[in-house]
């Protein structure tokens, strides 16, 4: 067999297993498993990227998609355990199925007359990111993208998370305001788990790092190398060798905001020295992007990090 | 039909699949999931057409390629907050449930007694 029926026969493979995992996620018994089956989905999703040449996006995806996004909701199941039989149980109203399946249908097949309609040959900014790569020092013309051409909605992608953060710390009880997020963990100190934590937390920060500075020419970037921070992090509180901060501490509003302040410090600075908004002067374009990227990290991570971790639940006397 | 057409129908029928559950599921966490679902398939049709950009030596158009990073970053921030309403929702009614029905004969006993929220409720 060659290269190119093997990679055919993987694409068909990754693509019918996709789709037979989202159906289980779909029509599960209980929230867990479909939970469970949503982080195979994203492993599952990640390795579609790579097969579309997307190597940035992969990372991301198992990254974010899977992995916070699951670790997310595996919490959310446990906590509405209680809740599912009465869920479940509500009488359905008839023909809502009917009219699902058909708008489900409608979506599905318009997009995929949109996908067989697409225009060839397809429209590409690629060479065009080419040619502007080298002004940035960037060889990775994905982080390129993100740091420099579209450097607007990566600031804004970083504000998003900020205010998605307010959102879920003003859902605080009055009396918990300035406590600790998420309930307090039990774990044996001689458990697999706390074993597992301590070994991985020195091997995660500095595949974090590597993340970071290996993003300027190859994949990986700020953002990935923040989501490993944040779920180190989220390890480390699990195995309850670190505790969740309290939310009113001066470091952790301060780290919240360092990532989008100093982008948009950069920002005017480049308004300043006349090459616009988000603009770098091109001897310092590297430079500039790199101190903005170790900011982000940090910055991502605790954001992140203090999403999944959710509203203060505990007063913040509560530590050990 | 190459790989990236396959794998834009697949896109296709994943968001067909998030939108059946988004309807279907009473229980407002399925719902959330089944709203990633349909997200995991816009952003991979979005991955296909990146795909097919491919030129001047790149495997795919890098623009398209970081504007779906940056969507899913956004996407897993409104699910944060989806969640966080969710269980606050769960806290004070007692029910993951959005049908008005089900919200109904939860609040009753509290109603008109707890202005804060939640505090009369199991915070366990």
């Amino acid at each position: 067999m060659n290269i190119v029926a093997i990679g055919l026969a993987l694409d068909l493979a990754f693509g019918l297993l996709a789709l037979a995992v989202a159906v289980f996620a779909l029509r599960a018994r209980t929230t867990y498993a479909a939970v469970v089956g949503f982080v195979s989905f994203g492993v599952l999703l990640a390795l579609v990227w790579f097969r579309l040449g997307a190597p940035d996006v992969a990372l991301t995806e198992a990254a974010i998609g899977g992995g916070l996004t699951g670790l997310l909701m595996l919490n959310a199941s446990a906590v509405l355990r209680a809740t599912e039989a009465a869920a479940a149980a509500e009488p359905r109203r008839p023909g809502v199925r009917l009219v699902a399946l058909l708008a489900a249908a409608t979506v599905a097949g318009g997009l995929a007359a949109a996908v067989l309609a697409l225009p060839s040959p397809a429209p590409t900014l690629a060479p065009l990111a080419v040619a502007g790569a080298p002004a940035t020092g960037l060889g990775n013309p994905v982080a390129a993208t993100l740091m420099a051409f579209r450097a607007t909605d990566t600031l804004l992608e970083m504000v998003v998370l900020v205010l998605a953060l307010v959102g879920v710390w003003s859902l605080t009880r009055d009396d918990l305001w300035g406590g600790r997020p998420g309930r307090r963990h039990q774990a044996d100190s001689k458990g697999v788990l706390v074993f597992f934590a301590r070994l991985l937390l020195p091997v995660g920060v500095v595949f974090a790092v590597f993340l970071l500075f290996v993003g300027a020419d190859q994949p990986g970037g700020a953002f990935q190398g923040g989501t490993v921070l944040a779920a180190l992090w989220l390890l480390a509180i699990m195995a309850r060798l670190a505790d969740t901060p309290a939310i009113d501490q001066r470091w952790l509003r301060f780290w919240l905001i360092a990532g989008p302040a100093v982008f948009v410090a950069v920002g005017l600075a480049g308004l300043a020295f006349g090459v616009g908004f988000l603009g770098y002067p091109e001897p310092w374009a590297k430079p500039i992007i790199l101190a903005v990227e170790i900011v982000k990290i940090v910055s991502v991570g605790v954001t992140l990090a203090l999403l999944v971790a959710g509203p203060p639940m505990r007063p913040r006397g509560d530590d050990r | 039909m190459n790989s990236a057409t396959w794998y834009g129908l697949v896109g296709a029928a994943l968001a067909g699949i998030g939108l059946y559950g988004l309807i279907v599921h009473p229980h407002a966490l399925r719902k959330i999931l089944s709203f990633n679902l349909l997200g995991a398939g816009v952003f991979l049709i979005a991955g296909v057409v990146a795909r097919r950009g491919a030129a001047a030596g790149l495997p795919g158009d890098p623009v398209l390629q970081g504007l779906v990073i940056t969507g899913i970053i956004v996407a897993f921030a409104a699910t944060a907050l989806a969640v966080a309403l969710l269980l606050r929702l769960a806290e004070t009614a007692h029910t993951a449930s959005l049908a008005e029905a089900a919200l109904d004969r939860q609040r009753e006993p509290v109603a008109g007694s707890d202005p804060a929220g939640g505090r009369t409720g199991s915070t366990g």
